[in-house]
């Protein structure tokens, strides 16, 4: 119990230190990496209390797609070196009391929430799926998924499958003055206009593309 | 302070929230760290539906955190997909320079 609590502290410690360093740090490149580490800290979190799957699914989709995606994108971008200074940035702006004071606000409010909240006391009959215990994690997770929530499963493929061919659309880019090969004129030409077959008389030439 | 419950998660939870909250309404250089606020508060969503689902026993949580993600990474790729875009139409993506629509 108690290694349980130290290592919680440890990883939510982490996990809240690198998050504020996403928001404050000036060089965007390292906002990436303290990204990273909140996701690695977080998924070593849900492994610990149980949720092996989701923890492994976190470090694959978040540390190995999508925070390398935002690496690329500010590296292709050259903002690296555009300072994140909102510490410092000219005094005119009033957002930033006001935006600390929203959030101060919001943050309270969930303290409060979660402070005076208790379980409904018919909330154990309204479990709909209940955890099996002989089962590991994977197991269970894959035998709901596939079962009753087939449609929502297929349709979080189509979100992905939107979402890329969105982001091919987005990001095409016709450049013009390039030579480009055609396959339609390609396939499309046939033995009548690739050859001509000549007479040549004699010291008189071939008058090519006539 | 030890036995570690469904509340030192929550709490957790509500600090990366608050924190991805003040990451976006403070920051006015560059809009992919807005983004990765984005990613943030997803993140402390998902906090919040794992501990429920162990907590109190019930999977219908983890397979709706699975669902989350899925629909974080198309976020992502989607935002930054017109970030791109965007950069290479007006060559910056600082938030006090995009003010094309007068806002």
């Amino acid at each position: 119990m108690i290694a349980h609590a130290i290592v919680f502290y440890i990883f939510s410690l982490i996990a809240i230190v690198s998050a504020i360093m996403v928001t404050v740090s000036k060089n965007t490149v390292n906002s990436v990496f303290f990204l990273i580490l909140d996701f690695i800290s977080i998924s070593c979190l849900f492994i610990m209390i149980g949720a092996e799957f989701l923890g492994m699914i976190m470090l694959i989709v978040y540390v190995g797609a999508v925070a390398v995606l935002f690496l690329f994108v500010v590296m292709m971008l050259n903002v690296a070196q555009q300072k994140n200074e909102w510490f410092n940035s000219s005094g005119r702006s009033s957002h930033i009391p006001v935006g600390l004071l929203v959030s101060i606000i919001i943050f309270f409010e969930l303290i409060i929430v979660i402070g005076g909240w208790k379980y409904k006391p018919d909330l154990l009959d309204s479990i709909t799926i209940e955890i099996n215990t002989d089962l590991t994690n994977t197991q269970s997770l894959g035998s709901v998924i596939y079962t009753d929530y087939i449609h929502l499963f297929q349709l979080s493929g189509m979100v992905l499958l939107v979402a890329m061919i969105g982001a091919i659309v987005l990001t095409f880019r016709q450049r013009s003055g390039v030579k480009r090969q055609s396959y339609f004129k390609q396939i499309s030409r046939d033995r009548k206009d690739g050859i001509e077959l000549v007479e040549v008389e004699n010291n008189k030439g071939v008058k090519i593309d006539a | 302070m030890l036995s570690i419950g469904l509340g030192h998660y929550l709490t957790l939870a509500a600090i990366i929230f608050t924190i991805g909250i003040v990451g976006i309404f403070l920051n006015r250089k560059n809009i992919i760290v807005i983004l990765m606020s984005i990613e943030l508060i997803l993140l402390a969503v998902n906090i919040n539906l794992v501990s429920f689902s162990i907590f109190i026993n019930d999977l219908s949580g983890q397979v709706f955190t699975l669902f989350i993600l899925t629909v974080a990474a198309a976020e992502a790729a989607i935002g930054l997909a017109i970030i791109v875009v965007y950069y290479r139409n007006s060559g910056t993506i600082r938030v006090e320079e995009i003010d094309r629509l007068k806002g």
